[in-house]
């Protein structure tokens, strides 16, 4: 038998097989859901994609009433306002991509149950969606910075600035292997979706950002800076703003970890993407 | 057998469920079971008064299905509810995987277990197009060579720039099932979604997949309850049931084996009403209790020779003016062929009476039928009021050792062979 089947249906599959090839021969599908997240998601609504830009900006103006004003935290010496907004940028788009990919089984169950596709496709359109929302973010936040030097205040760009691209990267791996473990569990617990979101709040605060890592105590600090997402932050900090740590070891720790978490990930929802429509 | 034209191999495929509930839905909840169980206790999960399924109680919704499909071929898939024709389209189409066995495809499978999968309430019919075309498997770039033939088939090319939300769902479907139509896969997978859009657009969709698979030599698996859709657009017929293929051949020998339910062997001569739940909205004032083919082993007749027959029943009260109904169905087709009203009987209350009734059968053509009845009463005016129907068909088969039969041609003449015409006069000649 020299049969080329196209397709070969068996109960169960290797541990660690990824059909990336088969997620690439569909790159149309994601970017169709990356156009369908952007264009359905502010239809009918006033103020449109406008919205990208008053989250991150209400957030950052609150923060820096709360916290800088009255509670007085130490910002290292930069504009309050800017310090918070270089935080929540990349903490939201972080966010975006873990809360986004965390319901993609149950979600999407209606559309799974009927039709195949690779399944991966759909925590990848999520992220890449979250990426647009953060770009525009982003160049916000790079305008408030260009205001506040012309305006003379002591903020200047370093060269850590230019792994950016790596430390963005790097939040999309770990928010879309986060999302994709809980997801595959939330076929079976669907509570474990409420913690997410209440989780999510309060990670924020096990990351430096309505503080700086600097003011902590050094036993405190590096036990924080093990927070996978912390040394991210603070290192995009101080490559835009130059104040804050540069906490490169952690950086190292933080990447083991995203290794491990992706492919943490990518088993379980293997595992799970074949058979959840059984139990979801 | 040429291994190069198989199109689909499935080899000893097994689905297996489990019974009762999977997990709780909740951490907490599966936590507290298992905590009673670890004690010994009852669990606090379970409803009260539902069975309690052992662990490794489960269902086999497929037990063991082989099947190979040559390329070009229309198969028609037909069973009851739950014979597993639709896990046998999942699995295919790859939505859940199989428990044991295996599955070969050649070519790209295209899926149409519900048109529409995947269709955005916000986006435009066309940009709906792209990603229903996207989600089934296409390019962009072939959606696009595709697009115009599209739009002209779905009859929306004046709202194709309009929110698909604004549509009304004849037009929703008609549009959904346009994208599936125009898909380029070898396999096309249909679960009975030839049921939309009013009667012209229907044929237009069957005439557009029998020209799909006919010119263009594809694969179709169908699975419907319209057996009309089975005969117009299969050429194989596979029928399920209880999770195995019990039958594999023509269309027409498999829709008979379908409806005939019983199968070729089988024609019981009685059969027990009292225990079967009554579908039809009907009183309680009499019940019918059982149905018995009188003298005969099977129920096979003789075309001329009358049927004895038995009915017992009871009744809540005196009833004059009752009368059965003995309705006949062809085995291939769907509504009844015709009636049989009996002569009116009455009823004593509480009493369990027998009424022993003769069949004449000397219409019906030798082949399979089936049988049903219904007790009605009749009322002033010539109406009559429905008292019992046990909705159960009894098979029956009719032989006819004659040869007066040999050129009557079924398929235009029909089953019922009415009384012959007597011819009086040719040209005022007296024959």
């Amino acid at each position: 038998m020299s049969k080329q089947w196209t397709t070969v249906i068996v109960p169960k599959q290797k541990l660690l097989e990824l059909n990336l090839k088969e997620v690439w021969k569909y790159r149309d599908l994601i970017g169709l859901f990356v156009q369908r997240n952007l264009k359905a998601r502010y239809k009918q609504t006033i103020l449109g994609p406008l919205w990208y830009i008053i989250q991150p900006l209400f957030t950052t103006i609150v923060q820096t009433f709360v916290f800088g004003w009255i509670a007085g935290l130490p910002t290292d010496g930069l504009p309050q306002f800017l310090f918070y907004m270089a935080g929540n940028v990349p903490w939201a788009y972080f966010a975006a991509c873990l809360v986004g990919t965390s319901n993609t089984f149950v979600d999407n169950a209606p559309v799974f149950g009927k039709v195949y596709f690779p399944r991966l496709t759909m925590p990848i359109a999520t992220a890449v969606t979250a990426i647009v929302n953060f770009g525009i973010q982003f160049l916000m936040f790079l305008g408030f910075t260009l205001f506040f030097m012309i305006r003379g205040m002591d903020v200047h760009i370093t060269w850590i600035a230019a792994l950016t691209p790596l430390l963005i990267l790097q939040l999309a791996l770990l928010g879309v292997g986060f999302g994709i473990i809980i997801s595959s569990l939330t076929t079976k617990y669907r509570d474990l979706h409420v913690l997410v979101e209440f989780g999510v709040s309060l990670w924020m605060y096990a990351t430096p950002i309505i503080y700086s890592a600097s003011t902590l105590p050094p036993e405190w600090s590096s036990i924080i800076l093990l927070n996978p997402v912390a040394p991210i932050i603070e290192l995009l900090r101080y490559g835009w703003l130059g104040a804050g740590t540069t906490p490169f070891f952690h950086w190292g720790i933080s990447w083991a970890t995203t290794f491990v978490v992706l492919f943490l990930g990518v088993v379980i929802f293997n595992r799970v993407e074949k058979t959840f429509m059984d139990t979801v | 057998m040429e291994t190069n034209d198989i199109a689909i191999s499935i080899e000893g495929v097994k689905k297996r469920y489990r019974l009762g509930v999977i997990g709780g839905g909740t951490l907490q909840r599966d936590l507290q079971s298992w905590w009673a169980r670890v004690r010994g206790k009852e669990d606090p999960n379970r409803r009260i008064g539902a069975k309690q399924y052992e662990k490794d109680e489960t269902f086999m919704a497929l037990d063991g299905i082989d099947l190979t499909i040559q390329k070009g071929e229309r198969v028609g898939i037909i069973g009851h509810n739950g014979a597993g024709k639709s896990t046998l389209l999942k699995l295919l189409s790859r939505v859940t995987a199989p428990t044991e066995g295996r599955i070969c495809i050649d070519g790209r499978i295209a899926s149409m277990l519900e048109v529409g999968t995947g269709f955005h309430r916000e986006l435009t019919g066309r940009e709906n197009i792209y990603l229903n075309g996207a989600i089934l498997g296409m390019t962009k770039a072939e959606v696009d060579a595709k697009m115009d033939e599209i739009i002209a088939f779905s009859e929306c090319g004046q709202f194709i720039d309009t929110p698909v939300k604004r549509y009304s769902s004849g037009m929703y479907v008609k549009l959904a099932f346009s994208v599936a139509a125009h898909l380029e896969n070898e396999i096309m997978i249909m679960d009975e979604v030839l049921a939309v859009g009013d009667m012209a657009f229907q044929k237009k969709c069957l005439d557009k997949m029998n020209a799909v698979s006919r010119d263009q030599g594809r694969t179709i698996l169908y699975v419907s309850h319209n057996m009309n859709t089975i005969r117009q657009l299969c050429n194989r017929c596979v029928v399920m049931d209880h999770g195995k293929i019990v039958f594999d051949g023509s269309v027409e020998e498999g829709i008979a084996r379908y409806l005939g339910a019983g199968g070729e062997d089988d024609f019981p001569v009685f059969y027990d009403y009292s225990q079967k739940v009554r579908r039809w909205r009907v009183g309680t004032e009499a019940r019918l209790l059982s149905f018995r083919f009188l003298h005969a082993d099977r129920a096979i007749f003789e075309r001329y020779t009358p049927v004895p027959i038995e009915v017992t029943y009871r009744s809540e009260s005196d009833l004059e003016g009752l009368q059965l109904v003995f309705r006949v169905r062809n085995t291939q087709s769907i509504g009844e062929l015709g009636a049989m009203l009996s002569a009116p009987f009455s009823a004593r209350k509480g009493e369990i009476e027998t009424v022993r009734l003769t069949i004449d059968c000397s219409q019906l053509l030798d082949d399979r039928y089936l049988g049903s009845v219904e007790l009605i009463k009749q009322m002033a005016f010539g109406n009559y009021a429905p008292l019992d129907n046990p909705d159960a068909y009894m098979p029956f088969q009719i032989m006819n050792n004659r040869s007066d039969d040999l050129r009557w041609i079924k398929r235009a003449w029909g089953n019922l062979r009415l009384n012959d015409m007597t011819v009086d006069s040719v040209s005022d000649r007296t024959e």
